[in-house]
């Protein structure tokens, strides 16, 4: 089975600083997978390359079809999907422009519809906070919202960079069984995360991101059962 | 905002005199900031250098109303079309600038704009200026009545505002505020920001430059200080006072910052010192501006548009 989301040798800077040195990195159709490590490991700048954010060098191959030549939007319009880190919400338009502007690259109303009434079934609260300003949301509704507008754009790969961040324990856990659930219904997701427990839960396979470079490539049991590999790297 | 246009409209046809004049020169200016707020307010960049197009549609009015003897509305949609192409043609390097850069190259804009008006003595005879430029009208009427000038005026200004409205409510709008928002977000979600902003620059020119062919018709005369650096400085207060962002605020920022100078005239030396409190005051107090003090209704608004 080929994989979904192929990646060979991807390194890119940040700055002056290497954040990406020759990351190999696979995600498989259906797959849950989730890329550990503390601030800093460059997780944040794995999936900005990803996306064509910041530039990087290497192969991207999404679906069979190498996509590092291609802009961002491109890359957006073939079903790649980033939720940014600290959600990239727009603040001042209301739940409703942010659902809607997720769907840019959508055409025709009714389809959007079709995703919108998806998303409100997901979480109900953005529902009822239609016509607020998005900046007014809690940060859980907010983190509901981003993931709500990936959706919108109907991902075939959905790329979430640390959706617990700044929430609390349980609602956190409850976002990140919201991403279980959406995987179980088909979804391919990679997660980039700090907090490994929740996401080793959830995830088929995981990466271990140390100082920009892959320093692990197994399944949740093993990364669990490694304890002492886990609370070096990820505490 | 109906009810206001309706209130001064009203207060204009039982009064007249000095006021006529200030809602006039108001209307023109709502319509300036309204094209500085799709750029800086709905886009999220800056621009200091918006008179240069303004200079552009006024000139045009000028050259081609005088010389040419054309109609003062065919010459006013002529400028209107060159400020935009130029815009596009100075826009394309220029908006690949950010934040203080852009602010710098901006102000360039309006600075060469001002040296060729001054330099370019063939066409815009330099300091002396342009003058006998037909009044406000088309097809051969002139509006002569001073009344009938300022609600034609507002008019227009309410047309240009209402199209920001309706551009700030579609797709098109939702891309420019998701641009001024967060422009990696805005790219995840597959905009083309280098377009947005391209496009965003080109009305604010188009805006521009219709005010400042009303203001060349409404004065009757053009020289390169009529839209120096001072229309700028007047642009940004009437922005900020009104609200940025904000659709209604160039209308309400443009009464005001128009209007404040006369109410407090009486003062003599005191005036400017009055004039600078009441506009630090209003940004203390109402930092969104004063069309935003009712948060309620732009959420109707948009409710109701979406």
């Amino acid at each position: 089975m080929t994989a979904l989301l192929e990646i060979r040798g991807l390194s890119a800077r940040h700055g002056r600083v290497e954040a990406l040195k020759r990351v190999d990195l696979a995600v498989a159709r259906a797959e849950f997978v989730t890329v550990l490590g503390p601030n800093g490991a460059g997780k944040s700048s794995l999936l900005a390359a990803i996306m064509g954010l910041i530039p990087g060098e290497g192969t991207i191959r999404f679906d069979a079809t190498p996509v590092e030549g291609l802009p961002t939007r491109a890359r957006a319009a073939r079903g790649m999907i980033m939720v940014p880190e600290s959600r990239g919400i727009f603040g001042p338009l209301t739940v409703w422009e942010n659902l809607e502007l997720g769907a840019y690259l959508a055409r025709g109303g009714e389809e959007v519809e079709r995703r919108r009434a998806g998303v409100y079934e997901l979480f109900p609260r953005l529902k009822e906070r239609e016509t607020q300003m998005a900046g007014s949301l809690s940060g859980g509704e907010q983190q509901m919202l981003a993931i709500g507008r990936g959706l919108m754009a109907n991902p075939t790969l959905l790329m979430l960079d640390e959706p617990s961040l700044g929430l609390a324990p349980r609602i956190a856990a409850e976002i990140l069984e919201t991403l279980g659930e959406l995987n179980r219904r088909g979804l391919t997701i990679l997660l980039v995360e700090q907090k490994a427990p929740l996401a080793l839960k959830l995830a088929n396979r995981a990466y271990v991101l140390s100082l920009g470079r892959i320093a692990a490539d197994t399944t949740p049991d093993r990364l669990s059962s490694a304890c002492d590999l886990a609370r070096f790297y990820l505490t | 905002m109906f009810l206001l246009a309706c209130a001064v409209i009203a207060v204009i046809v039982a009064s007249g005199g000095y006021f006529v004049t200030v809602v006039c020169f108001a209307a023109i200016y709502a319509l300036f900031v309204s094209g500085l707020n799709l750029f800086m307010g709905y886009t999220g960049q800056v621009s200091f250098g918006q008179n240069a197009f303004a200079a552009l549609g006024g000139y045009s009015t000028a050259v081609l109303t005088t010389r040419l003897n054309l109609d003062p509305l065919a010459a006013l949609l002529l400028g209107a079309l060159l400020s935009g192409a130029i815009a596009f043609v100075v826009g394309f390097p220029t908006l690949r600038l950010r934040g203080h850069y852009l602010a710098m190259a901006t102000l360039a804009l309006g600075l060469i704009a001002y040296e060729v008006a001054v330099q370019w003595t063939g066409l815009t005879q330099g300091y002396m200026g342009i003058s006998g430029i037909p009044g406000l009208g088309f097809a051969g009427v002139e509006i002569d009545d001073e009344r009938l000038q300022a609600v034609v005026l507002l008019a227009i200004a309410g047309l240009g505002m209402g199209a920001a409205l309706r551009l700030r409510h579609s797709r098109f709008g939702r891309a420019l505020a998701a641009v001024a928002g967060d422009e990696e977000a805005a790219r995840a979600v597959g905009i083309n920001i280098t377009h947005y902003k391209l496009a965003a620059f080109v009305l604010a020119a188009v805006y521009a430059s219709v005010a400042g062919s009303l203001m060349a018709q409404y004065v009757g005369f053009v020289s390169p200080e009529v839209f120096g650096l001072a229309m700028v400085v007047l642009g940004f207060t009437m922005l900020y006072i009104g609200g940025i962002g904000n659709v209604g605020g160039p209308l309400v920022g443009a009464l005001i910052v128009e209007a404040l100078p006369q109410t407090v005239s009486g003062l003599k030396d005191y005036q400017d010192l009055v004039y600078g409190a009441a506009l630090i005051l209003i940004l203390i107090y109402a930092p969104k501006g004063l069309a935003a003090i009712n948060p309620g209704l732009p959420l109707a608004v948009q409710k109701n548009a979406s």
